[in-house]
């Protein structure tokens, strides 16, 4: 955990007058989870976004590996071994569970094969066995559209490391899903990630989760790092209980735009 | 160039007039259909149709009342009631009992239905007027011709195309743009444009703007058919040229936008007529290539807006 | 359900087969029908990614223009099929590096625009396409075999039948193979796929070439079939009939295409035999009764008969 994965130093991104990123510089460790907390509209979201090349910072730059990728287009940066999943889930809606994981595990390299099914031997193998992992196999079948929100956000988190990425970053794994099943579905995805070397960046709102997942929390505010240190120490400071946790125990529910 | 202009200047300002009324005429048809676009999502096929319809109601209305001695100054409110009458009938008609159905169905589905609309309506019009060109011009006489200077020349054209077709154009495009931002029934029209959801949260009564949307939509195709009458033969076939080149109008201007339409169908009404009098092989493919041009430059049309995804 | 389908594709054939030897008149219908069907194959591809060219008449147009100009040169049918298939595809690829870039509507009117600008140069290139009446295409020679009429129409029928079961094999596996699939994601999510590391456009553009080629395969057997090629060919209403006949069968399975086209064709032959004056309209109304109460179309209808899903 001594190593950086990635290293974003002096991002700036503004939409209008609002600054999504002021100035980010943060290191994510390789092997490690690091969550990002804080208010809706801080960034949070933001920042992913240009990790994975879907937003362009104004200024400042992203490395991987010690190698830039800022500028790079999605589909290159994934190439490189960064995958992300969605706040709100982005599903194949008219293919099956399985289909949208094949299709993932697919894309890893057999995509332009015309004639062979996806659900080939290999493919589908692989896809069972993510599925099983997280405990999707039972609805294997089921067309996408037919999901409710949990399994749908397992779903999406399953396509994501299908593609078998070393750095992932998720967006709100927990939001939407019931807080029975809250838990036992982090408790899965964490035992995936760790069996499968992935360092984790995640959003997240459940601190809770936060408190007992993440090696390290970033508390982003207005476009800024207030905080960052290991969970106990963080949640702990007063200034961001009251800016955050305060803000996040009111304002548990309805979901601010994200750009 | 100077010497280009002193045997071409004649051809070239006809062909600007040519175009200023052509331009006029594919303004009152593309809006209807762009209009109708934004706030149903439903791309109209049958368009065209109500075009040609409402072009052979007026000149079979035209021409059997001036045989019962129709003073000549109603030539022209013949047009627009023709217009109106078409619009008024055929438009609730085909919005309540066939596209309401489909609202909810694919975009391919929803395009078909409109297709198939159009198949239909053009043997309805082939069954009613026959093959036989059409032609009723009292509108036109009635108005004379004008001089137009040009250079050190004149310019005989017809005062009902050199000011009624761009005329009523001009108006349409005033009247609308006021209508949509000014008062309460036209913004409900643009805020269902905008974001169908939004609206329909809101409590906006869609069926009702979709209705009122979708007739005053025909009644501008059937104006545009109306006013195109006195200047030229009806012939089958009309319907299908029309809204070929309104599809071009809209893709070209951007979807749901009225001021986009206008300097489109501009562009177009020019280019074809400029076409006509110098390449006339290119007449029908000059409309084509402003499309293209234009879609490369504009992905999104000349006034179109992105719809950027939310990840 | 696949095994069914197999035996009802063989079903098809059997009863096109004897339909074919019953009444000759039924051979030349069934065989456009076939070569419409092969077409339309393309059609249901583009589908698959939610997108509707209404302009794919221009590759059959091309296919059957390419046979019709280089049949004095190239007298073999085997060779013009070859030529006419890899022609349609590469000016699919030259197309469709410029249409994938856009969607929905936009890809649909600049498909649209491509067709009549190919339509209008064929109507109006006097000197070489004789314009509108057309170019005539003499019986020719099937990989090298001198034949007559009788079985000169025979083995164009077999061709286009043979060629319609191998297309169909071939296309049923795309359609499942992960770049078939990756279509489908098109539909529903494409920003996931760029998000996967796929290039949404590449899997887009080289079903459009596909798509492309198998119009060029239908266009050269229409030109073989009908022996005669007019720029109406590339109308907008032929590529209208297009995904007309991919609606009417169905974009389920790979037979709707071949189901949609032989109902369409005896349809349009009855109809017009019956009904001159009428033919659009019933056809029209046919399309409207089937969007309407069988949203599956005729392959949808025949799979819930036979108590499969039409998946």
């Amino acid at each position: 955990m001594s190593e950086a994965l990635l290293r974003a130093s002096g991002l700036h991104l503004a939409f209008g007058g609002v600054r999504a990123a002021d100035g980010i510089d943060l290191d994510v460790m390789r092997g490690e989870f690091l969550a990002i907390i804080g208010p809706n509209g801080a960034g949070k979201t933001t920042f992913i976004n240009m990790t994975t090349g879907y937003l362009k910072p104004h200024a400042g730059e992203i490395a991987y590996e010690g190698r830039r990728i800022t500028g790079l287009s999605p589909r290159a940066i994934v190439r490189l071994g960064i995958a992300r999943s969605f706040q709100l889930p982005q599903l194949f809606l008219e293919h099956t569970v399985e289909q949208n994981v094949a299709l993932a595990v697919a894309s890893r390299e057999g995509i332009w094969s015309p004639l062979v099914p996806l659900l080939r031997p290999g493919y589908r193998e692989e896809a069972r066995d993510i599925l099983d992992r997280f405990g999707l196999s039972a609805i294997a079948d089921t067309r996408a559209d037919a999901l409710n929100e949990g399994a749908r956000k397992l779903a999406d988190i399953a396509m994501a490391v299908a593609l078998k990425p070393r750095l992932l970053l998720m967006d709100e794994p927990t939001s939407g899903v019931a807080a029975s099943e809250k838990m036992a579905i982090v408790e899965t995805l964490v035992t995936v990630l760790r069996d499968a070397k992935v360092t984790a960046v995640f959003v997240e709102h459940d601190m809770d989760v936060v408190e007992r997942f993440a090696d390290r929390v970033a508390v982003w505010s207005q476009g800024r790092i207030a905080a960052l240190g290991p969970p106990a120490e963080v949640l702990a400071d007063p200034a961001v209980q009251r800016e955050v946790i305060g803000i996040e125990r009111h304002a548990a529910t309805p979901e601010a735009p994200h750009a | 160039m100077a010497e280009w202009f002193q045997d071409n200047g004649l051809l070239l300002g006809l062909a600007l007039l040519d175009g200023l009324s052509s331009a006029g005429l594919i303004f009152l048809v593309a809006v209807g259909l762009n209009l109708v676009f934004g706030v149903l999502r439903i791309i109209n096929v049958a368009h065209g149709s109500l075009y040609a319809i409402g072009a052979y109601t007026a000149a079979s209305i035209g021409l059997f009342l001036s045989t019962r001695g129709l003073p000549q100054w109603a030539a022209l409110p013949v047009l627009l009631l023709s217009a109106a009458l078409v619009g008024a009938v055929l438009g609730p008609l085909i919005e309540r009992f066939i596209l309401r159905r489909i609202y909810a169905g694919e975009e391919v589905v929803q395009l078909l239905v409109t297709f198939a609309l159009f198949m239909i309506l053009e043997d309805v019009q082939k069954l009613l007027w026959g093959v036989q060109p059409i032609h009723h011009d009292a509108a036109l006489k009635l108005l004379g011709t004008i001089d137009v200077p040009f250079g050190s020349d004149f310019i005989p054209f017809t005062n009902y195309q050199l000011f009624v077709l761009p005329g009523f154009a001009i108006v349409t495009l005033i009247g609308l743009a006021w209508f949509l931002r000014r008062t309460l029934t036209g913004r409900v029209i643009v805020a269902v444009t905008t974001d169908r959801e939004a609206a329909t949260a809101m409590g906006i009564d869609a069926a009702k703007v979709f209705l009122l949307t979708f007739t005053f939509g025909a009644m501008l195709a059937a104006l545009g058919g109306a006013l195109s009458s006195p200047t030229a033969a009806l012939v089958p076939g009309i319907g299908a040229q029309t809204i070929v080149l309104s599809f071009a109008v809209v893709a070209t201007a951007g979807l749901g936008q009225i001021e986009g339409a206008a300097l489109t169908s501009l562009m177009m009404g020019l280019g074809r007529s400029i076409a006509v009098y110098f390449e006339p092989e290119l007449e029908v493919v000059v409309p084509y290539i402003i499309m293209v041009l234009v879609l490369l430059v504009r992905p999104q049309g000349l006034f179109g807006v992105i719809e950027t995804r939310r990840v | 359900m696949r095994k069914l389908e197999f035996l009802l594709a063989l079903a098809l054939a059997g009863a096109m087969i004897a339909a074919a030897i019953a009444a000759p008149w039924l051979r030349f219908v069934l065989t456009i029908a076939l070569a419409k069907g092969i077409a339309v194959m393309g059609i249901l591809l583009l589908l698959r990614a939610g997108q509707v060219s209404f302009g794919h008449a221009l590759y059959i147009a091309f296919g059957a223009y390419t046979v019709a100009f280089l049949a004095p040169r190239l007298n073999d049918a085997v060779l013009l099929l070859v030529v006419a298939a890899g022609g349609a595809a590469l000016l699919g690829l030259v197309i469709g590096l410029f249409v994938t870039r856009y969607r929905q509507i936009f890809f649909g009117m600049l498909n649209l625009a491509m067709c009549m600008v190919f339509y209008s140069l064929l109507e109006k290139l006097y000197h070489i396409t004789k314009g509108s009446d057309g170019i005539r295409v003499e019986i020719m020679p099937v990989a090298g075999q001198a034949l007559d009429r009788i079985a000169y129409e025979w083995t164009i029928f077999g061709i286009a039948l043979a060629l319609a079961f191998a297309l169909g094999a071939l296309l049923r596996l795309y359609l499942v193979s992960p770049m078939g699939e990756a279509l489908k994601g098109i539909k529903t999510r494409e920003t996931r796929l760029e998000f996967m590391g796929v290039p949404a456009r590449g899997v887009l553009l080289a079903a459009y070439v596909v798509s492309a080629g198998v119009g060029g395969i239908g266009g050269a057997l229409i030109a073989m079939t009908s022996r005669h090629v007019t720029p109406l060919l590339s109308y907008w209403t032929a590529s209208g009939e297009l995904v007309f006949i991919a609606i009417l069968g169905g974009a389920g399975g790979v037979l709707g295409p071949f189901l949609g086209a032989a109902a369409y064709e005896l349809i349009r032959v009855y109809a017009a035999a019956s009904f001159a004056d009428a033919w659009q309209m019933i056809l029209g109304t046919a399309l409207l009764l089937v969007i309407l109460f069988a949203p599956g179309g005729l392959w949808g209808m025949a799979a819930r008969a036979i108590g499969g899903r039409s998946r």
